[in-house]
């Protein structure tokens, strides 16, 4: 048993790595685009602000599971042809997307209203007003939830193997088919996950208690 | 693009959507039901137990938070009959599963819970002479259950659609109901918009429910 194990490693290092590089894109990608609509939620004109409202709440809305199928699945029936591994990073990335964007708005609303006029009142402009005294405030209610969120994306990152993507979890059911040894393997990728996912999550309570100086 | 929407083999199968939601619903109201039960009971014991005990709840409470829930659904329907003699349909497997993942999240709501009880009333219920046990029932946990309303029906929301996991397994729920008619319709964009439109339209109706509960239970300040 545990031979077979042994002989599977490196299969399962290289399931590891996709699932490590799915997370990653994901998680770059929806930070870029998460921030860009967080700011249009709280800053933006009515429209823009109802446009990103629907989207998270949409996205929030529905299971991952379906949000992957529909992309991937339903693309190509309207004829956009995307790799399955670009399909699925796509549809993480919107369901993460969702996440930042109410990170943001939580952390920039958690910012007294009085910086904001205080900033307008020595004629800061706007993007004076975010860079210098919105944001670096709101970064530290931000960071401990997003980091803690990361592991989300680790844990999505798994339904991507229902698309036929090798990441870590499709690497254990395929060893698992030709080893039939069940148990070990499930046991064994669940401390993989475990490892990587607790690891984020003390990196966030240590950060959140780092920068609980912040008053309310 | 040259894609028409036609809606009419969604609704000629639409038995497979209907049935499938209210699976779902039902998947998550027990695993919810079982879920609360093993939260309190690790919850109050986590709170007056030593540190061994403390331990051991804390590592499962972890191991089940960091763990994706497809990985631990595999784990309980294909994993453990091999280590284990018993055999369950993927149903009740499914249902043991996400019990025992909404229990890991509602021992944590529920221990925050416990501590934000006001000293007060505690001493205060020490005070007209009751015992620790009528302590626990009748001041502690009635006030804990209206701190922890709202993650509770956050947390029943967050489940409901979890339960479109079980569609790995082939239970029938929603999601299984919609990779279905995908498969054997290919009315693939039709069948996502309409499970989308499903799972939004019971999941918001079911937010306003709670909340209407939430106000009625509110906890007085």
């Amino acid at each position: 048993m545990l031979g077979q194990i042994a002989y599977a490693l490196p299969f399962l290092a290289q399931g590891f790595a996709v699932t490590l590089w799915v997370s990653l894109l994901v998680v770059v990608l929806s930070l870029v685009a998460g921030v860009m609509m967080g700011v249009g939620l709280v800053y933006g004109p009515a429209p823009l602000r109802w446009a990103v409202r629907i989207f998270s709440d949409t996205i929030r809305g529905i299971p991952i599971l379906v949000l992957i199928f529909f992309v991937y699945y339903g693309l190509p029936a309207v004829g956009i042809h995307l790799e399955s591994f670009w399909a699925a990073v796509l549809a993480l990335t919107l369901f993460k997307t969702a996440q930042v964007i109410e990170y943001l708005r939580g952390a920039v609303g958690s910012i007294p209203k009085g910086q904001s006029e205080a900033a307008m009142a020595i004629g800061l402009t706007f993007r004076q007003r975010l860079a210098y005294v919105i944001f670096p405030q709101a970064f530290r209610r931000f960071l401990p939830p997003w980091i803690n969120g990361v592991t989300d994306a680790v844990k999505g990152s798994a339904l991507v193997s229902l698309l036929g993507i090798t990441d870590l979890m499709h690497a254990i059911n395929q060893v698992i088919g030709r080893t039939y040894e069940a148990m070990p393997l499930y046991i064994l990728g669940a401390v993989i996950y475990f490892v990587v996912n607790y690891a984020l999550s003390l990196a966030s309570r240590r950060l959140e208690r780092r920068f609980s100086f912040i008053r309310e | 693009m040259g894609y028409t929407l036609n809606f009419n083999l969604i609704w000629r199968h639409f038995d497979k959507l209907w049935g499938g939601l209210l699976l779902s619903l039902e998947l998550a109201v027990i695993s919810i039901a079982i879920g609360i039960l093993i939260g309190l009971l690790l919850a109050v014991w986590y709170v007056s137990a030593g540190r061994a005990v403390r331990t051991v709840i804390a590592a499962y409470v972890e191991f089940i938070r960091n763990v994706p829930l497809i990985l631990l659904v595999y784990l309980v329907f294909y994993g453990l009959p091999t280590v284990v003699d018993i055999a369950y349909s993927a149903q009740t497997s499914f249902i043991a599963t996400l019990s025992l993942y909404s229990g890991a999240y509602l021992v944590e709501v529920f221990r925050s819970g416990l501590e934000a009880v006001p000293r007060g009333q505690l001493d205060a219920g020490k005070a007209i002479g009751l015992t620790p046990w009528q302590r626990l029932v009748h001041v502690r946990l009635p006030t804990m259950l209206r701190i922890t309303l709202p993650a509770l029906s956050n947390t029943f929301l967050s489940l409901f659609k979890d339960t479109s996991v079980a569609s790995v397994i082939s239970v029938p729920e929603l999601t299984y109901g919609a990779q279905w008619i995908n498969f054997n319709t290919f009315r693939i964009v039709e069948v996502y918009l309409v499970v989308t439109a499903m799972y939004l339209l019971t999941g918001y109706a079911l937010l306003y429910a709670l909340r209407l509960v939430e106000r009625r239970f509110r906890a007085a300040h």
